[in-house]
Order: C-alpha cells, then structure tokens, then sequence
C-alpha cells in the first residue's frame, strides 16, 4: 500500500535543494555536472525506487553530461525528480525520454541563467558593493553578499519546487513570454549599469599638452589632449577602449592576455609620459 | 607585522573556503570583495581589506566561469595579494600588481584540477554500478578537496615564508616606471572585465540601452545606486510597451471595442 504515495515531501526537496548548492563541487572537463546532478536526485532515487536493479539504473541515467548556470539547475531537478516519480509508478517514459528533457532544459536554462546571473544579477551587486567598499565600508562587502545570495537561493528553492509541481508542463512555461520577458529586461538593465560604470570607474588621463596661450589679462591656460576629449564627451576614451576590448575578445584573444597587454600599455604611457 | 599561528590556522580555513567557493560559483567566498575582507579580518586590518576587496572587485566584475571557459583565478590572487598588502604595508596599486600574475597563475591552476576531478567522475561510475549512494556522496564532495588545497597550499605558503622585509625586497627591486606604469594601468584594466560582460549579454538590438547609461552618467553625478533604479526603471518601461509582450486577448478585444466605436461614429 505505501508503494503507492511516493510524493516527495518537504524535508525531501530541502534535501535536494541543499545537495544542489553544490552542483559544481565534482566539475569535470569530461562531463561538467553529471556528479552533480546525480548527488542532487539521490533524495528523490531513494524515494521512489526500492530495488538494487532500479535504483543501479536510475543512478546511471543521472550521470550522464549535464551542464547550465548553477544558480537555476532548480527547475531541471524538479521536472527530473517529476518524471522519476511518474516512471516508478508505472507510466512509460524511458531513459530516453528523460535525458532528451534534461539536455532540452539545460540549453534554454543557461541562455536565461547566465546574462541574467552572470551579466546582471553579479556585476550590479559586487559593482555596488565595491562602491560602497573603496570608501573603507563593510557595508559594500555585507551588502553584496547578502543581496546575491538572497537571489540566488531564492531561484534555486523555488525554481525546484516550480520544476516538480509543473511537471512536464515546464517545456510549455518555458517557451511562453515570460521568460524572454525577463531575459530582455534584465539584459537592459544590465546594459544601462555596464554604460554606467564604463564612464564612473574607468581612469584614463592623457595630459599631453596641445597649446599654450596666454590671453591679455595674462592668464595661461593650458590646452591639454585629455581637456579637448572631455569637452567633446567625458569619457570617450574609456568608451572607446572598451568597444576595442569587446572586438578582442570575439577575434578570441584571451581576457588574460589583453589584462597583460594594458598593463604593457600602461607602463609604456607612464614611461613616455602621454598617460598619468 | 608578525604572524601569529592562530592567524595562519585561520587563513589555511579560509583558503580551503574559497577555493571550494570559486568552483562551486554559489556563496561568492572567492570573489575579491569578500575573500580580501576576510583577509583582512584575520589579520587584524580590515579597512585595508576592504578597500582591496573592492578595487580588485571592478577588476574582475567580468571574470565568470561560462559553460567550461575557466576565468581567471579570483580567489588566489585576491588572498595573496590582501596578505602581502597587509604583511609588507603596501599600498592598494601594490595589490593590484601582485593580484594579476597570481590570478593568470590561478587559472592553470584550476584547469589542473577540473582535469583531475575527471578522476572522480569514473570512480562515481564504478560506484553508481554497485548502487553505494554513501560513495557516490563522498566522491562528489571529496573533489573539492582537490580545489580547496589548489588555494590553501599556496596560500599557506606565502604566508609562512613571507614577512613585511621579504615582501619590501621583492617589490623595492621592481623599477619606479614598472610600478608607476602598473598604477596607470589599473585605472583602465576594468575594461576588459565589462567588455566581458557586454559579450556575453550577446543582444546587439539593446545595446543602445548601454550608451544611454553611458551618457547619463558622463554628464549627471548621481550614485551609482539611483542609475540602478533609473536603469529599472527603463527595463520595466521598455518590457511593458513592447508589443511582442501584449496579450493577444487583449490586441482582439480592444480591435473589437474600436470597431463598434467607428459604426456609432459613421451612424451619426
């Protein structure tokens, strides 16, 4: 009789939402997440299955590649744990079927993950914690600390609890607007601060000296190269560098490499005197 | 400054956390704003820990792990250089030339480790085979052990053979130009970290959203904290009005209710 409610309960899902705080623990070259994403299921394989034979099977599934930002593995391991539910109580849904549903869920999850995460989410808080930071503030620290992970945790409970109770009708969420919705807003947002702190926080100074006029009051005044690239726009140059930084990268050159080369840039500004 | 053993105890901890930390990419431990603030708790000078923390945070505000790309080591180098600027009494320039190297030396680092734990992903296989989920518990968090010492280690070292002399020495024997030069550049090395992250948004269409903040705050000196809201603000104004997001239902009904408005008009 007890074969038949096998439902997950709650201290189940705290389980697998603690588990998958350490998604990225055993990260591999060969299969990223696959440790990772069995560790996160083992709760829900002990629960529904109960023979060696099954539970042989159930694990090997689960270690198979797997990849995506970890901040939203949540919802994968929901319709996953789902779909195992569904299985073990007889439905015919094969390996196939769920491994086809993990790599159809990865992709898209990353595609709104990892702006939203990495290109949003992170760079506003640790850029508004460092603000707050330079002034000697532990409020900057505490501040994106708190914050992140307030975000973070949120998307992975939630997101998992989303992913077992929708079931297989995630694909069909996932492809409604909502989602974009968000991706796009958040990538505006996102843009907007990183023009922001593009102009606040880069420091490029040219004081090359262009003209010296002395006016009939017998004031000098000095023309240098940065004075005319402020009149024209504050910033330009950090503008400027950035784009040419952006270019790089997409020719493939490597964020270290390019790191090496403006600190080569510095020295040989400061060494000739054209940057201070 | 002496270091004390409860204090090298202390930094082998931390080290172990934030190395687990920049693999694991959920709690933050490794990113600069916090691991140099702990830093700098630990040895007794937080305010110096801070404010490395947050110049070394715009630095590597790009710097993020995307599918198997590795980043740049964060954790490495925002430890060693906070524990060399405290130690040797440098100032925040000197900790960002020290943090740079360690970081590129960081990163091979830890491809070395996420190709050891390929290790560990096999022995999970033999594991999964005799249906152990102890060792498959076990192995999978073993290997951040692997990540942990890949931090700690070095880590440790620096601190045991290091002392404020040493750390003087090493970076008095470096020419004023070099240090000079290094200064220079850190004011403009950020911009690789933001064209990073402009890459990877990948939306050529919304770029016209990252000149409008770019040209508001060359021009307005609010905080960084109001562009935010402003920033938000646009978003939700933008995600609203756009078409693409309204309802169907809604574009039929108000057809409908237009439609009826015209007869009444050609009636009159």
């Amino acid at each position: 009789m007890s074969e038949t409610i096998k439902k997950l309960n709650k201290k189940e899902l705290f389980n697998m939402f603690v588990r998958s705080n350490f998604q990225q623990a055993s990260f591999n070259y060969e299969r990223i997440h696959a440790l990772g994403f069995c560790f996160d299921m083992i709760p829900a394989i002990k629960k529904f299955y109960k023979t060696d034979e099954e539970r042989r099977l159930a694990l090997k599934r689960h270690l198979a590649f797997f990849n995506t930002t970890p901040a939203v593995c949540g919802p994968v391991v929901g319709v996953t744990a789902a779909m195992e539910e569904a299985r073990s109580d007889g439905e015919a849904i094969n390996d196939g079927s769920i491994n086809s549903l993990k790599v159809g869920l990865m992709g898209p999850l990353a595609g709104v993950g990892d702006p939203l995460i990495w290109g949003t989410l992170r760079p506003i808080t640790a850029a508004l914690g460092a603000s707050f930071a330079l002034n000697g503030s532990i409020f900057g620290p505490l501040l994106f600390f708190v914050s992140f992970n307030l975000v973070r945790l949120a998307l992975k409970w939630y997101g998992l609890t989303y992913g077992y109770r929708a079931g297989m009708g995630i694909v069909k969420d996932m492809a409604s607007n909502t989602l974009t919705k968000l991706t796009e807003g958040a990538g505006i947002l996102g843009l907007f601060v990183m023009g922001v702190l593009v102009t606040k926080w880069t420091k490029i100074n040219v004081p090359v000296v262009i003209s010296q006029t002395t006016n009939q009051a017998g004031v000098k005044s000095t023309m240098t190269v940065q004075g005319i690239l402020d009149q024209l726009c504050p910033g330009l140059l950090a503008l400027g560098l950035t784009l040419l930084m952006m270019y790089l990268l997409k020719k493939k050159a490597s964020p270290i490499l390019l790191i090496f080369a403006l600190f080569g840039v510095g020295i040989l500004g400061y060494w000739l005197g054209i940057l201070k | 400054m002496e270091i004390q053993l409860y204090q090298i105890i202390l930094i082998f901890i931390f080290s172990c956390i934030a190395g687990m930390g920049s693999v694991l990419d959920e709690f933050q431990t490794h990113r600069p704003l916090i691991a140099c603030t702990i830093i700098g708790l630990i040895l007794g000078d937080i305010q110096t820990g801070i404010i490395l923390g947050g110049t070394l945070e715009l630095i590597a505000l790009g710097w993020m792990n995307i599918g198997a790309a590795q980043s740049p080591d964060s954790a490495l180098a925002s430890i060693i250089s906070a524990i060399l600027v405290i130690v040797g009494h440098q100032n925040i320039q000197a900790g960002i030339a020290i943090a740079l190297p360690v970081a590129a030396a960081g990163q091979v680092l830890t491809v070395f480790a996420r190709t050891i734990t390929v290790f560990f992903q096999h022995a999970a296989d033999r594991a999964a085979e005799r249906v152990n989920f102890k060792l498959l518990d076990f192995l999978h968090l073993s290997a951040l052990v692997v990540q942990a010492l890949r931090v700690a280690i070095p880590a440790l070292l620096v601190t045991v053979f290091m002392n404020a002399g040493s750390v003087q020495h090493l970076l008095n024997s470096i020419p004023e130009v070099v240090t000079g030069g290094l200064n220079v550049a850190g004011g403009f090395i950020v911009a690789v970290g933001y064209a990073m992250v402009l890459n990877m948004m990948g939306a050529k269409y919304l770029m016209p959203f990252f000149f409008l903040g770019f040209i508001l705050a060359s021009y307005l000196n609010f905080s960084l904290l109001s562009f935010g809201a402003i920033g938000l603000i646009v978003a939700f104004i933008y995600t609203q009005l756009n078409p693409k997001y309204q309802e169907r239902p809604q574009t039929t009904t108000t057809a409908g209710s237009s439609a009826p408005l015209a007869d009444d008009m050609l009636e009159d």
